[in-house]
């Protein structure tokens, strides 16, 4: 018969905030699922924005004047959202699902702290993949239209601005996705939520008055959020960091339900 | 040390633990003892601080669990047996628990080898076996070397060896001064495992004593005898509290009586007996009739107030 031989363990165990950002990296990095969808991301970041780069240097436009050259290269972010909003729900939906929340809360007990780490972990990483994934897509798209001499440089009025604020939407869709989790704490309903807050809004308002949806349009998360990624101001939208800002307001709004709901309820 | 006072959980309509008031002493295996559904996973749940009550209170090593700085070293549990993502090896998943810490990864390395997984340790949960998984937990639940240990069922799914093993672990942890806290719903578990019992029903609590108490107390104990003069020996012992059968001729089944007394009563009529031997009643029924009363009492509270 084995019997347990175990030594003590003397270290000192106080839970910090730093120390539990480095526990949700481990859970973060440990899953291959997790490797799957931030690749996906970054896949569809730089392969829809190269694809769509060659269709529209195919058929250049008209009129060169109107064609934003920059938003044609970052297209795949329209895409890459729905990766990295998925896995932000899936990174504490898994969690409720397989019963090692329980694990974790109890590990720490302030729970907050656990929240906050994942979004710092998450957001973090998101970021860090999406701005070489948008800069990428960017330099990649302006060479392939500079053959129809459609390119444009970084340094050119509100460019680098929308390649950047491209990485910042993305994160913030990332810890959307994750707020929505915590609050809902179910897989399904995350992601569902997820896409109804993108694309539910547009689709109410079209059946209203074009008055009133004219004037709403702009302060809808989707428009809000995509205001910074294109050069040429939309006159429905809001200007492009009014827009980001208050994507993130209704992120910060949704992470702050969570936070609410995660101290009140029972895990 | 947990100290348990008054502790109620209600959800919804459904009254979980109602009044539960207990303490689990240091250095002893303590057996909390109930039929499913009687509100064990649930009063483990708000002693961990994942439910909060909806009155009374529970302290743990003397504070509620939440306001514990170092909750690792406090308090080690095993709540339900593959808590973990499918997608996760066992080493990853420690590990990150370590790391809310600041425990090193060779205590990690250190919890892994002393539960036996080191072969699977690398390799994604999904595949673990309730056996492994268990052994996981309890992995889990040594990681900061607690002063107290609370397992749920921790020997569901165990073959016997494993069981064995488990029951050694929890002997030797208590013997260490800590503190053991051990749900189960079979008697005859606790009964090798606990030196002390905690006994719930419905959310309850229907006793909470010294096992070798209980064991005495409850469980009624039985004889076989053989005799030349069955007949004449009945006579001479029945009384009120006293069964007697007979299965075969010149055997008599005794319940209710010491072997000491039944030889004592034989020699004093000077009949011949040819066999006496004690028969271990069984704890599992003592341990069902128990319960059995708390539900009868509830069901019959209801049946007299409509």
């Amino acid at each position: 018969m084995t019997s347990i031989i175990l030594p003590a363990y003397a270290g000192e165990q106080h839970v910090s905030q730093v120390r539990v950002i480095r526990s949700e990296w481990t859970k973060l990095r440990s899953l291959p699922s997790t490797i799957w969808c931030l690749l996906a991301m970054v896949t569809l970041v730089i392969g829809v924005g190269l694809a769509y780069a060659t269709l529209r240097g195919a058929r250049p436009p008209a009129d060169p004047s109107t064609f934003d050259s920059t938003s044609v290269s970052l297209a795949g972010m329209q895409l890459a959202q729905f990766a990295i909003g998925v896995l932000g729900v899936l990174f504490i939906t898994g969690e409720y699902a397989t019963g090692s929340i329980r694990v974790s809360l109890a590990a720490v007990p302030r729970r907050l702290q656990m929240l906050w780490g994942k979004a710092v972990t998450f957001g973090l990483t998101t970021l860090v993949l999406a701005v070489p994934a948008v800069l990428v897509a960017f330099f990649a798209g302006q060479s392939i239209l500079s053959a129809e001499n459609l390119d444009t440089g970084l340094g050119e009025p509100g460019v680098s601005r929308a390649v950047l604020g491209s990485a910042l939407f993305l994160t913030a869709v990332g810890l959307l996705g994750l707020g929505l989790g915590a609050l809902l704490r179910n897989t399904a309903a995350g992601i569902s939520a997820l896409f109804g807050l993108l694309f539910a809004p547009q689709l109410v308002l079209g059946l209203l008055p074009e008055s009133m949806s004219d004037a709403a349009y702009r302060y809808l998360p989707t428009p809000a959020g995509a205001a910074v990624s294109s050069i040429h101001q939309d006159p429905l939208a809001l200007g492009p960091w009014t827009g980001l800002g208050l994507f993130c307001l209704y992120t910060a709004i949704v992470l702050g339900l969570a936070a609410w709901q995660l101290r009140r309820r029972d895990a | 040390m947990i100290e348990a006072r008054q502790l109620t959980k209600r959800y919804g309509d459904k009254l979980a633990v109602d009044g539960l008031t207990f303490t689990v002493r240091p250095g002893i295996v303590t057996g909390f003892l109930g039929p499913n559904g009687a509100g064990k996973s649930t009063t483990m749940r708000v002693i961990l601080g994942l439910d909060a009550p909806t009155s009374g209170s529970v302290l743990v090593n003397g504070k509620p669990y939440r306001e514990h700085t170092a909750p690792l070293h406090e308090v080690g549990a095993l709540l339900e047996a593959r808590s973990i993502h499918p997608g996760r090896s066992a080493y990853n998943h420690l590990l990150a628990l370590a790391h809310t810490s600041g425990i090193h990864r060779s205590r990690v390395d250190e919890v892994i080898e002393a539960v036996g997984l080191s072969g699977v340790a690398r390799r994604r949960a999904g595949k673990f076996s309730l056996g492994m998984g268990q052994r996981l937990g309890i992995a889990t639940a040594l990681l900061g070397d607690p002063r107290t240990v609370i397992l749920d069922e921790p020997l569901n799914g165990l073959d016997t060896e494993g069981i064995r093993w488990v029951r050694t672990l929890l002997q030797s942890l208590a013997a260490e001064g800590r503190t053991v806290f051990v749900s189960s719903h079979l008697m005859n578990e606790m009964a090798l495992t606990a030196q002390h019992l905690i006994v719930i029903g419905k959310g309850r609590l229907i006793a909470d004593t010294d096992m070798a108490e209980f064991i005495r107390t409850r469980s009624r104990s039985v004889a076989r005898v053989r005799t030349t003069h069955p007949d004449a020996l009945a006579a001479r012992l029945s009384g009120p509290d006293v069964e007697i059968s007979s299965d075969q001729d010149k055997t008599l089944i005794v319940s209710g009586l010491t072997t000491d007394q039944i030889g004592m009563t034989a020699g004093a009529a000077g009949i011949t007996l040819l066999e006496l031997t004690a028969q271990q009643a069984s704890l599992e029924e003592a341990f069902i009739d128990l319960t059995r009363d708390a539900v009868e009492y509830r069901a019959n509270t209801v049946g007299a107030s409509s």
